[in-house]
């Protein structure tokens, strides 16, 4: 390419200064190669890299909710369904102040009611029910979570891949008070509560769900 | 009485009630006509996305070098910045970047379990070895933070040239602060406080809404005061550019010594036609390079040990090392109201003097960082010195390749230009119109 160019303009400069222009930008040409190079040989990936929550270290301490840069946070509550005890009363879904062990809003622990609590079955006098997290409600306030811990602990904290951003920089990550945000490869951008995760890996042989499910959780 | 407790009673009660008190698990009870459901998680469905991005880029930075370069065309390179802000900005809503890729390249290098990108990679590079060949093209129209700044700049004023050197070291310092910051995985400061990107996602914390909407406005006045006094990518673009083989040429022939382009430049980069100079004043200019010359390795030195001295308040950044301070001063029982960080460190188990051992460590780097950081700042203050105590010479009026921004202002007005386009027909008719009053005597040769 030529750009347009003037003898006047360009002030003639003594051939020495020339020279090592030339011989600069060729040394920074050969620099950055090397480095990148061996950056790209050493430490890279094609895939991307995502943010996560490792469960085990998250102690839902409600940042998630308010420290995401997306209005609506990325962080979702996530059940576990194979760890959960299917609890009559459960201290993911009812507040410690309860009235009664209803739907009602003022005895619910989710400030959206985001946790749905459905009968299933009743055996020797037991109650059973499921607790479902929907997703459009949650905030990821991590109430449930924090709830659920005195329990099974099958309720956990997730960053949701079809809302997160992905920022070079988490802003959750830099408020998170236990540093339970780590970056995962964007292949396989989940993390579960070790137990989870064995009960999981148990019914991989039956289910091909458990199998999919899996294939999305980081191998670490 | 205390919520918590009644929960642990009500646990242990219906632990010891489903008979499970070994691994103090209620079990998954099996349901005669209902299957347990497997959790499921949302794909992520972009993963194409980046390599899409480095192409874009590529293509964006071929079509600014050509706009910018060879096709001459002001009208273009605006075309192509409102192009970049909406494609890097508002669509891909400006992460990564370049700027910020600069963190995850330090991180890489420093840090082997980190895993850098190939396209985090390419978009560090791709921008600097263009830059090496034709200026800096990336900030013409590519950047979004910059193209956001370039839109914004409709009333400039020209600022002293003083306060323009002294601002202009701010980039490097914060160039050297981020590298050090990344490299010790305490942060990517420039993401954190990058002041657009808020704008571009039309959402995120306040202050930096604050902070991004002030410095637009000032860009109104000040043309890119993010590029200019803040991006530290900016800081290697502009060492970069002063060795590059191809720039922005303002006149396409000869410079008639106008002034025009230097009034239009809102970003101070041209310098003008020098003035054979009285051979006294050589000589005193000749000293007061040496001056300088000497008094960089002293300037160095004593930067860098002051630089030492941070050590501390540096490695409070670190998450680390905040931790084990709020531990320390909870176990001490001095002026800690509790937190969330230490009561989950405690119930961790992990013995405290680990984190302490670690935290120490860590402050011991940043005693040599912190030394490394001021004799940085030494260099950089000495090499701005020595820049302006050496003379050159210019005949004509030229774009400050490092300062030059390839934004196509000055020869978009250059009366010469004016004249190859056709658009008038004699250079006299421009500076007439234009700065009829302002040009002074001394130039109107
Ligand atoms: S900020 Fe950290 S500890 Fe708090 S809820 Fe989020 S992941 Fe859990
Ligand atoms: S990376 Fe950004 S969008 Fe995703 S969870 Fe963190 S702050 Fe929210
Ligand atoms: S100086 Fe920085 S912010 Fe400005 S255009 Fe260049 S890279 Fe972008």
């Amino acid at each position: 390419m030529s750009p347009p160019n003037s003898p006047v303009n360009s002030s003639k400069p003594p051939d020495r200064r020339q020279f090592l222009t030339d011989g600069a930008r060729w040394l920074s040409v050969a620099a950055l190669g090397a480095a990148g190079g061996a950056l790209a040989v050493q430490h890279s990936a094609s895939a991307e890299m995502r943010w996560q929550i490792d469960p085990n270290q998250c102690i839902a301490c409600t940042n998630c909710a308010t420290q995401c840069v997306l209005d609506e946070s990325a962080v979702k509550a996530v059940q576990c369904f194979d760890l959960c005890g299917y609890c009559e009363i459960c201290t993911g879904y009812f507040d410690p102040q309860y009235q009664k062990l209803d739907t009602a809003a003022e005895n619910q622990l989710c400030p959206t009611g985001a946790v749905v609590r459905i009968f299933v079955e009743e055996k020797a006098g037991q109650k059973f029910f499921e607790y479902t997290i929907d997703e459009l409600q949650c905030i990821g306030c991590g109430k449930c979570v924090k709830g659920c811990a005195l329990m099974n602990g099958s309720l956990y904290l997730q960053v949701f891949h079809d809302r997160c951003v992905n920022c070079n920089e988490c802003a959750i990550a830099v408020a998170c008070p236990t540093q339970a945000f780590v970056r995962v490869s964007a292949d396989r951008p989940y993390r579960m509560k070790r137990l989870a995760k064995q009960l999981i890996e148990q019914k991989a042989g039956k289910s091909s769900e458990a199998r999919s499910l899996l294939e999305q959780v980081d191998p670490s | 009485m205390n919520s918590t407790l009644r929960w642990a009673t009500l646990g242990v009660v219906a632990a010891v009630l489903t008979g499970s008190a070994a691994a103090e698990l209620i079990p998954t009870p099996s349901f005669s006509n209902h299957a347990v459901p497997t959790t499921r998680v949302p794909v992520a469905d972009d993963v194409i996305w980046p390599l899409v991005d480095v192409a874009i880029l590529a293509l964006a930075l071929g079509l600014a070098t050509y706009l910018a370069l060879v096709k001459r065309s002001r009208r273009g390179l605006v075309a192509l910045a409102v192009a970049s802000v909406l494609w890097f900005g508002f669509w891909r809503q400006g992460c990564v970047c370049p700027i910020g890729a600069t963190q995850n390249v330090a991180l890489a290098a420093c840090d082997s379990s980190y895993v850098l990108p190939v396209s985090v990679l390419a978009f560090f590079l791709l921008p600097l070895v263009v830059t090496l060949f034709f200026g800096r093209t990336f900030c013409a129209a590519v950047c979004p933070l910059g193209a956001v700044q370039e839109l914004a700049a409709v009333r400039p004023l020209q600022v002293p040239r003083w306060l323009d050197h002294a601002l202009g070291l701010i980039p490097y310092l914060y160039l050297g602060v981020a590298v050090m910051f990344a490299a010790t995985g305490t942060g990517f400061i420039v993401c954190r406080y990058d002041p657009f990107v808020a704008f571009f996602r039309l959402g995120g914390n306040t202050p930096m809404i604050v902070f991004g909407g002030c410095l637009l406005l000032l860009g109104i006045f000040v043309g890119r005061p993010y590029c200019r006094y803040l991006c530290p990518y900016g800081a290697i673009l502009r060492v970069l550019a002063k060795f590059s083989k191809w720039r922005v040429h303002i006149t396409p022939s000869e410079c008639i010594n106008c002034r025009l382009c230097e009034h239009v430049c809102p970003y101070g980069a041209i310098e003008p036609t020098t003035v054979e100079q009285p051979a006294a004043e050589r000589a005193q200019g000749r000293r007061r390079l040496q001056v300088m010359l000497a008094l960089a390795p002293v300037l160095i030195l004593t930067f860098g040990g002051l630089g030492t001295l941070l050590a501390t308040p540096l490695s409070q950044w670190h998450a680390t090392v905040r931790l084990a301070e709020q531990v320390r001063a909870e176990e001490l029982g001095v002026n800690a109201p509790p937190s969330d960080a230490a009561e989950a460190f405690r119930t961790s188990g992990q013995p405290a003097s680990e984190l302490y051992q670690s935290a120490l460590g860590l402050r011991d780097r940043f005693f040599w960082l912190g030394g490394a950081l001021g004799a940085w700042t030494g260099l950089v203050v000495s090499a701005k010195l020595i820049h302006l105590s050496v003379r050159r010479r210019r005949a004509g009026f030229q774009a400050d390749r490092a300062g030059c921004v390839s934004c196509g202002r000055c020869y978009w007005y250059c009366p010469v230009e004016q004249v190859r386009l056709g658009w008038i027909a004699q250079p006299a008719d421009a500076v007439a119109a234009q700065v009829n009053a302002e040009t002074p005597k001394e130039m109107s040769a």
